[in-house]
């Protein structure tokens, strides 16, 4: 049992679900604090991926290109916010259907400036090739991408815990009057907290190009996982949207191989098992329903 | 001395209803002015506009000579006005530190240098600092939505209903509490506990259907038991 496909599926899985968290961990954390169900969120993974390919075929450098990608998000995070979603604040309709549309229209644009096709993103020469344990083969790049994403999660995770700013998203998420009223401009708050979340769904696509290939589709294939995993993780909540993601990844790895025609299946199944049996998520607090 | 605090006429429309309807009150530079009145009478949304929560459709909101009239609240909250809500408004998840950290406006070193006088005046916080909030009695939740708005310099509290919900004994303590922050601060309290509120209180307004009926000094009420019967349902 424990061979070498099963430590693929196993290494592969990871890999997939550190990605899916990137997207996951802002999308909650942007609905927790602002009640805005972000559908750019994808787009953006997308748009990283893109970005982040131009940027390492043009200096042929890969850090560049993953910082290129979190820069480029956490701009168009910051401007996105503060122009198409400030002055809908607080009309929740209204703020579904423009990211919605948002997101419809980033993907046609990304068809516009790179065309339709599936483009290849090399990876860099120190991360090809894999490591042997064994006869278990281990490729450095998914290995990468689950280290990255370790790092972004113990990041984020200080982040949130260990600073005034941080511990004040957590607050708001449970009330943001409340954090007014200590003088705190939660607006501020709120454009932070959605460039924050935005550029590490870019920096996700980034990462994810050697993996996964650079192709449009990619904005909807994850959205979708994404919002599976936040509702099983628990909205608004961190810890939730890593235990969802890693869940989701490693059941669309393992599920994927052995019953390929069923494997988003898997992911409503588990969707709806969790919502039937904890609606919260598994580390929700209020439940789906409660929002304010 | 002119009021610190100064409502002259508010009105307050909630989704097209008109809650407050005319509302002048002056809150002193020190003691307690309490806010009385029935359920529904206006009390809390009398301090959601004060706080911005709520902008005034009419009339004009004066803090120390400033109109504060349609500021949002991060700023109203930044000028020394500390609220606490009829429900607390503690965060749950966070821990009892972190709380205090979200209230500390001045500063963490501020925070710091208050910490112990407030752990002192709520000794059953500093054994709790690291336990979340959630986890508390509905008293020690009492005590730290009052330890917030001690570790920043503030000017005025406002305080909805602190015995609402609570053990006797505990709105004993909480009583103590207040009476001890009133030696520094001027408050503001909406309290329908009319035991606890003619102790604390200095000066009274009655609310009655988004208006003042009635105001004056505390002890003066106790010789009212016809207003008392007629706006607060205290039996004579
Ligand atoms: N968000 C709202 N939407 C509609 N009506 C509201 C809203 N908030 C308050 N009201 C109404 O405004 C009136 C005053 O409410 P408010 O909460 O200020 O009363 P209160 O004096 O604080 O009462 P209580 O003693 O029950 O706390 C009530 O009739 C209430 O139903
Ligand atoms: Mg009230």
């Amino acid at each position: 049992m424990f061979d070498t496909l099963f430590f693929n599926l196993l290494l592969n899985g990871l890999a997939h679900g550190m990605l899916i968290f990137l997207i996951a961990s802002g999308l909650s954390l942007i609905f927790g604090l602002m009640r805005v169900v972000n559908f750019t969120h994808g787009s953006f993974f997308m748009f990283g991926a893109y970005v982040g390919r131009s940027i390492f075929l043009a200096t042929d450098s890969f850090v560049l290109a993953i910082l290129g990608g979190l820069l480029f998000g956490f701009v168009c995070g910051a401007l996105v916010e503060r122009i198409a979603i400030r002055p809908f604040f607080g009309n929740r309709v209204q703020l579904l259907l423009l990211t919605l549309g948002m997101m419809l229209v980033m993907n046609e644009l990304v068809k516009i400036i790179w065309g339709p096709t599936i483009l290849r993103f090399p990876r860099p020469d120190y991360f090809i090739g894999s490591f042997m344990l064994g006869d278990i083969i281990l490729p450095y790049y998914r290995m990468f991408i689950v280290g990255f994403g370790l790092a972004v999660l113990v990041v984020v995770y200080l982040f949130l815990n260990k600073t005034r700013l941080g511990i004040i998203i957590r607050a708001g998420v449970e009330d943001s009057d409340m954090v007014q009223s200590f003088g705190i401009n939660i607006k501020q708050v709120f454009t932070f907290t959605f460039a924050l979340g935005v550029s590490l769904a870019s920096v996700g696509g980034a990462i994810s190009g050697p993996f996964l290939g650079v192709y449009p589709e990619i904005a909807m294939d994850n959205i979708l996982v994404a919002i599976i995993a936040v509702v099983v993780g628990g909205i608004g909540s961190f810890g939730g949207s890593v235990a969802g993601s890693l869940l989701i990844g490693l059941i669309s790895s393992f599920g994927g191989f052995y019953l390929p025609q069923a494997a988003m299946a898997f992911n409503v199944i588990l969707m709806a098992l969790v919502l039937l049996i904890r609606p919260q998520g598994l580390f929700g607090k209020g439940g789906l329903a409660s929002g304010r | 001395m002119n009021p610190l605090l100064q409502l002259n006429e508010v009105n307050t429309h909630i989704q097209g209803f008109h809650i407050l309807q005319g509302i002048s009150i002056q809150v002193p530079r020190e003691g307690v002015t309490v806010l009385l009145g029935r359920n529904g009478a206006g009390k809390t949304t009398t301090l959601r506009t004060i706080l911005g929560f709520n902008t005034p459709s009419g009339g004009e909101i004066k803090f120390d000579e400033k109109v504060i009239n349609g500021w949002p609240p991060f700023r109203i909250g930044a000028l020394g006005i500390g609220y606490v809500p009829e429900d607390r408004g503690i965060f749950g998840s966070l821990t009892v530190y972190e709380n205090l950290k979200v209230a500390a406006r001045d500063g963490i070193r501020e925070m710091e240098g208050r910490l112990e006088k407030v752990y002192q005046l709520f000794p059953d916080l500093k054994r709790a600092r690291k336990q979340q909030a959630g986890t508390l009695s509905g008293g020690q939740q009492q005590m730290l939505a009052l330890a917030r708005i001690l570790v920043s310099k503030n000017r005025l509290l406002l305080i909805d209903e602190p015995s609402s919900g609570l053990a006797p004994i505990i709105v004993d303590r909480v009583a103590e509490a207040i009476t001890e922050l009133k030696k520094e601060l001027p408050i503001l309290l909406v309290e329908q506990n009319y035991n606890m509120a003619s102790k604390i209180g200095d000066n009274y307004y009655i609310i009655d259907q988004g208006r003042c009926v009635h105001e004056g000094r505390m002890e003066d009420l106790e010789k009212e038991p016809e207003i008392k019967q007629r706006y607060l349902g205290v039996a004579v």
